[in-house]
């Protein structure tokens, strides 16, 4: 008989006046009784309707059973069959719109608490050294996947459990791409992604730092050197920037690069060689997970943070989560405010932001209500530090190198559903094609396209 | 066989400069003059973005000046021995194309990443004056090099103890007063010194190419770090540069970025002598 309480089991978090001072981790998981309380609320409905919100189907009623029969094996190897990276998701995925978002429980009361019971599982194998090596046999066949982070390690994953040889190029000198400069430790240490990592080159996933395609080898050269598909899976690109007045002056940052600073070139410890503005008051501009993630570093490293968002709290496009964390860590929400100019000093350094108070009008094309400004209501914030978090533009370095790879308007990679490109055995998925989005539907199009690589290598 | 990233040769050209040959194939047979690498000399260190100086076979070589932690933690990796990473090239080549008549002027630690343009420019068959300045005698570097790759090669020092007494500048205007006429001048050293001579240049109305060595981080167009404005648009330096149209560069703006992280510099290598002090000491 499942367990009818209305609501999840909680998780034991660091509080938050705590925690806005360390770069620990926010929440500590459950323990193994906490994550069998929350495991016997699980219906295990028939017809799983989280299953579908999940992108890469994970067979979330089976593994939530193994954790009722005290089975956590069981558990990992029904989740590890569907998710190369179950200890990042469980994590940083946006359960509330997908699985935990259908879950029936959630009609009248809470739902099922999938995203921790995955993360527990999870941990649990990374602590105790449980791996799932379950492989075909090696069937010579070699694929080169372009980019470390979530799309390109799902895919490869996957190929090599089917049996490929895999070689992942990534251009910095660690892998994880986005999980390794952008989500900060207190989200998703960094430990947990080196061991998910390590997990995949031990199914034999060969992993080539410090190259950069597009540079050192083309899409061509690769198919030369034996690689009989490709996979891009290089990412969002470059910030954009809101274009307003003084946004080069010292001071000014994109979410990026201040993050990138902060986690993977780890300027957050105190003895780190990496240089990082001393900020006293920042504003962040944008309402997206990147934008609560650089807030809340700049929190941790001592400023006083500001979000400055021109929509309004209903449409700030961060996780619930993130929102309610940053909130209670101490960061202000100036909500309905667009910056228009940013003002400096004699010596070229950020003195103040100009701000316009904005209203909501009809629905835009995005479906939610456009901001319009309110003449006359301009005012001016004093920060010595501005972060912008407004979204990327995608990457040049490898639609230019590559002739007949076709891309849109916007410079995204066009795909077609199974992750197939214009060019015959280049597929691509994520930020490079969708252009920046979640962690989780970039694994989903890195499983999606490592299906179709296999296909289309059997066909060949 | 050399291992990867293994300092294969390390020079020391001046006190405080050095130039180190890195074993990298793929690299040294891809980078073309003006293309810059990133390295990191040990774990956790900082990127360092370095401006390819020349390429023998597999060896990659670029050159430093000990100015701060992390150049300095580089200088204490022997010959023999690894570099943690080295990556590249990034950016885009020096544009040469169509250029006949050609002026390259470097400015100290410059003058190393001036050699390969005047080269390049030199092997595409293009008459190359090159004028390469330093503070003092001392610290001239590259002189034969820069010799071999150049037509005429004029040496230029702040004090006079060597060649011609002054600024490039003024051994630049010197040329053009004398009827010189250059398809194309390339600047490459300190932003002061490129952004006096698109002055000069500007004056003669010829096209400028300067090059840029901002603060980056991934060099690949991922931070922003490295942005510039060019004729009012903002351009990445890793990605659309290093090298720009040096008559719509904002020079002033590019030379306050570079000071942001001036006292953390300070503080760092403040630090770093203390500890070298300490060690020796102790």
């Amino acid at each position: 008989m499942a367990d009818m309480s209305p609501e999840k089991t909680k998780m034991p978090e660091q509080e938050p006046e705590v925690r806005n001072k360390n770069f620990l981790e926010v929440a500590k998981g459950y323990t193994p009784e906490l994550a069998k309380r929350e495991a016997g609320r699980c219906l295990g409905c028939k017809n799983p309707r989280c299953v579908e919100g999940c992108p890469v189907s994970v067979p979330i009623p089976e593994f939530i059973g193994h954790i009722q029969k005290d089975d956590m094996e069981g558990a990992y190897r029904a989740l590890s069959r569907a998710n190369a990276l179950p200890a990042v998701c469980g994590r940083v995925c946006p359960q509330e719109n997908q699985c935990e978002g259908k879950c029936v429980r959630g009609i009248k009361g809470e739902s099922v608490g999938i995203g921790r019971l995955e993360r527990f599982v999870a941990d649990w194998a990374l602590e105790n050294n449980v791996a799932n090596t379950d492989r075909e046999p090696d069937n010579g066949h070699r694929v080169a996947v372009i980019g470390s982070g979530p799309a390109g390690l799902t895919c490869a994953g996957e190929l090599a459990r089917k049996g490929y040889r895999v070689t992942v190029f990534e251009a910095f000198h660690v892998a994880g791409g986005v999980l390794s400069y952008g989500i900060p430790e207190f989200r998703l240490p960094k430990s947990i992604v080196e061991k998910e990592v390590d997990k995949l080159r031990s199914l034999g996933v060969d992993i080539e730092l410090n190259t950069v395609i597009g540079k050192v080898l083309s899409i061509d050269e690769l198919f030369e050197m034996g690689y009989e598909a490709v996979f891009i899976g290089s990412g969002a690109g470059l910030p954009q920037f809101m274009k307003i007045p003084g946004e080069s002056l010292v001071g000014v940052f994109s979410a990026n690069e201040y993050l990138t600073r902060i986690n993977l070139m780890k300027a957050y410890k105190p003895d780190s060689p990496t240089p990082i503005f001393e900020s006293k008051k920042v504003a962040v501009l944008g309402g997206g997970n990147v934008a609560m993630d650089a807030a809340r570093c700049a929190k941790r490293m001592g400023a006083d943070v500001h979000i400055v968002y021109r929509r309004g709290e209903a449409e700030l496009p961060a996780r619930a989560e993130e929102v309610h964390h940053a909130k209670e860590e101490g960061i202000h929400f100036d909500l309905l405010c667009n910056p228009v100019m940013i003002e400096g000093d004699e010596k070229g350094r950020v003195r103040s932001m100009k701000v316009i108070r904005m209203e909501l009008g009809e629905p835009d094309a995005s479906g939610r209500r456009r901001p319009i400004p309110i003449e006359g209501s301009e005012f001016e914030m004093e920060v010595d530090t501005v972060i912008v978090a407004i979204g990327t533009s995608p990457n040049p370095l490898i639609r230019s190198t590559t002739p007949g790879l076709e891309t849109n308007k916007w410079g995204c990679i066009t795909t077609n559903e199974d992750g197939s490109t214009s060019r015959e055995g280049v597929f691509a998925g994520g930020d490079a094609s969708t252009g920046a989005a979640t962690v989780i539907l970039a694994m989903g199009a890195g499983k999606t396209a490592a299906r179709s690589i296999d296909e289309y290598l059997k066909n060949k | 066989m050399p291992k990867k990233y293994e300092i294969v040769r390390k020079k020391v050209l001046t006190p405080d400069i050095t130039s180190i040959s890195v074993y990298a194939p793929l690299i040294a047979k891809k980078a073309r003059a003006g293309q810059f690498i990133i390295l990191r000399a040990s774990e956790d260190g900082e990127r360092v973005p370095l401006t390819v100086s020349s390429v023998d076979g597999e060896l990659v070589t670029v050159v430093y000046q000990k100015v701060g932690d992390s150049t300095m933690t580089l200088d204490e990796i022997p010959e023999g021995e690894c570099l943690q990473d080295f990556v590249g090239p990034l950016g885009e080549p020096t544009p040469i194309e169509g250029v006949k008549r050609a002026a390259v002027v470097g400015g100290g630690l410059g003058c190393a990443i001036a050699l390969p343009v005047a080269k390049a420019l030199h092997d595409a068959g293009a008459k190359v004056d090159l004028i390469g300045g330093f503070r003092t005698k001392d610290i001239v570097i590259l002189e034969e090099e820069m010799g071999k790759a150049s037509d005429n090669l004029y040496i230029c020092t702040d004090d006079g103890s060597y060649g011609y007494n002054g600024f490039t500048t003024g051994k630049l205007e010197e040329l053009l007063k004398n009827g010189e006429k250059y398809d194309r001048v390339y600047a490459i050293g300190p932003l002061v010194m490129m952004k006096f001579v698109c002055r000069v240049t500007e004056k003669y109305d010829i096209p400028t190419t300067v090059s840029m060595n901002p603060i980056m981080i991934d060099g690949t167009g991922m931070c922003g770090c490295c942005r510039v404005t060019v004729d009012g648009q903002v351009k990445f330096a890793c990605v659309d540069g290093p090298d720009f149209d040096g008559h719509k560069i904002d020079f002033d703006e590019t030379i306050a970025r570079a000071a942001t992280y001036k006292e953390f510099e300070q503080r760092r290598r403040a630090e770093h002598k203390c500890r070298l002090e300490g060690m020796s000491n102790g």
